[in-house]
């Protein structure tokens, strides 16, 4: 990364437990404007959790969340609202609104937060549903999809609102291995045109290397390793070799 | 004398007994908070006028043919079996008067409350806890939109607005349901029956019609809405959810009926 550029998010000895499992402890991490991070990690390590956080969703117990300069864990809900309209936020259920058609599972945030015409809005949602290829799908029903399209409806989703950081939850995980590849180019494509900041968390390695500038490996609530992808590969630590590398 | 395992049994069950508790304070918390942010959010920006009128549509007209039914028959059943018992006693020529107070004052409000918290109250459960189990709440929130007032408020201001309306209409139905048994059965005359019922009805009957549906319609709303947030464990859990959300608002709709009958009474 260029010594330039600036953090646009950070994490502060953060720390998160549900009950008696005490999920982050004591994250540090930090991610430039700009680049794509893929958090990698096993099942249940904390990666989701570490979202939630960014996205105000759950409050850590202990620790610091900065965003773009702002400290996020002390933030009244109501400022929090506009603060999650930076993000644009990929799920891994996709968790499109069953209740409405693509269109306005797309148009959402435009309704919600924007006084533009509706002409603006289905040209937005056109232009985003194009970008995602899936162009025509206005009407449909999210049942109507398949899970790779409701993947792409849920990025033209997250997009439309042009986020300045998008966030995906296990982006390509229960997909075939060709619509994975394709919400990989996705999400590259996305860097690349939009030029936002992006983390991607999954335990699939295959697809994280594929989209990131920088890899962190998360274990046991803490980050163990961060660097670029060769970095990653030929870490020394044995959590990280063996993620890698699989067991023996 | 006891041994120490006694008291261990008993120490564990105190321990129990008061994270039941903790959690049940928790939930009155949640459930108190969920109520105030449902007025609260009603005067704040965005209004979601469009989504109060889709709720009014679904919660009040798509209930209607269940409301008639089911005040129509009570009505029905009221005349015939009073009309036959009054007529032992010579005061049959009041079945009027005995279906229209029971109406407006109790059943009118409780029956009507009844069917929409089954009808509407487990709907809005099912529908928010499936939202919440399938992460479209928290996609909602990520979108910089506020759950609770996009979801709650506008549930809670259309069933505080309809629910009153169908107990009007149901009541109407019961008291026209008690005027054809006494037409065609019981040999009352229609003008006479009108008579006795227009003269049974006081003000504080109506008054007392009119706050209890409100009163419910609150109630209904919060704790729906309320199981639906707080849904957990897939669709089992949102199963769960609805049969409480059913369960709680009947208690709650026949406990608040009690006290409010009794501070109408002490008043009046």
């Amino acid at each position: 990364m260029n010594k330039d550029q600036r953090y646009i998010i950070g994490f502060q000895d953060v720390h998160k437990s549900f009950e008696e499992n005490h999920v982050l402890q004591g994250l540090n991490l930090s991610i430039f404007e700009g680049e794509t991070l893929v958090i990698l990690g096993r099942s249940g390590c904390g990666k989701s959790v570490t979202l939630k956080i960014l996205l105000g969703l759950i409050y850590p117990d202990v620790g610091q969340v900065f965003v773009d300069g702002e400290e996020i864990t002390q933030v009244p809900e109501k400022r929090m609202f506009s603060i999650r309209q930076k993000f644009g936020m990929l799920f891994q259920g996709s968790a499109l609104f069953d209740s409405m058609k693509v269109k306005d599972n797309v148009a959402f945030a435009l309704h919600e937060h924007t006084k533009k015409s509706e002409k603006e809005i289905i040209d937005i949602v056109k232009r985003n549903l194009e970008f995602v290829d899936l162009a025509g799908t206005e009407e449909l029903m999210p049942s109507e999809l398949s899970g790779g399209m409701r993947k792409r409806v849920a990025l033209a989703r997250a997009m439309a609102y042009q986020p300045k950081i998008m966030l995906y939850d296990e982006p390509t995980t229960g997909l075939d291995p060709i619509t994975a590849t394709t919400i990989n180019a996705l999400i590259r494509k996305t860097q690349r045109e939009l030029g936002v900041t992006s983390i991607v968390v999954t335990h699939e390695l295959e697809s994280g290397f594929s989209v990131a500038n920088r890899v962190a490996v998360i274990s046991e609530g803490k980050i163990i390793e961060i660097g670029s992808i060769d970095e990653i590969k030929n870490s020394q630590n044995e959590f990280v070799k063996t993620f890698i590398a699989g067991p023996k | 004398m006891p041994d120490s395992e006694y008291y261990l049994k008993n120490w564990d069950i105190l321990k129990k007994q008061l994270e039941d508790f903790k959690k049940f304070l928790i939930h009155l918390h949640g459930f108190s908070e969920l109520f105030g942010h449902s007025i609260v959010y009603l005067f704040t920006r965005p209004f979601y006028l469009r989504d109060i009128l889709v709720q009014m549509h679904s919660i009040g007209v798509r209930s209607l043919v269940i409301v008639l039914l089911t005040a129509g028959f009570t009505g029905l059943v009221m005349a015939l079996q009073s009309g036959y018992e009054m007529a032992v006693y010579g005061a049959k020529m009041y079945v009027g008067t005995l279906v229209s107070v029971s109406l407006v004052r109790e059943l009118g409000p409780v029956l009507t409350s009844l069917v929409v918290a089954g009808r509407v109250g487990a709907g809005i459960t099912a529908e928010i806890g499936s939202m919440n189990v399938t992460e479209q709440i928290d996609a909602m929130r990520a979108l910089g939109t506020n759950p609770v007032k996009k979801l709650a408020s506008t549930r809670f201001i259309a069933i505080t607005i309809m629910l009153p309306i169908l107990t009007i209409i149901g009541d109407a139905t019961g008291i026209f349901g008690g005027l054809v048994i006494s037409v065609s059965s019981l040999g009352i005359s229609a003008p006479f029956y009108w008579m006795t019922v227009l003269r049974a009805l006081t003000l504080n009957d109506f008054l007392a019609g009119l706050i209890k549906p409100f009163v419910f319609a609150m109630t209904i709303s919060t704790v729906s809405c309320y199981m639906g947030f707080t849904a957990k464990g897939g669709t089992k859990g949102v199963g769960e959810a609805t049969t409480r959300s059913v369960v709680v608002s009947s208690i709650l709709i026949f406990f608040l009926d009690f006290l409010i009958t009794k501070f109408i009474l002490s008043v009046s």
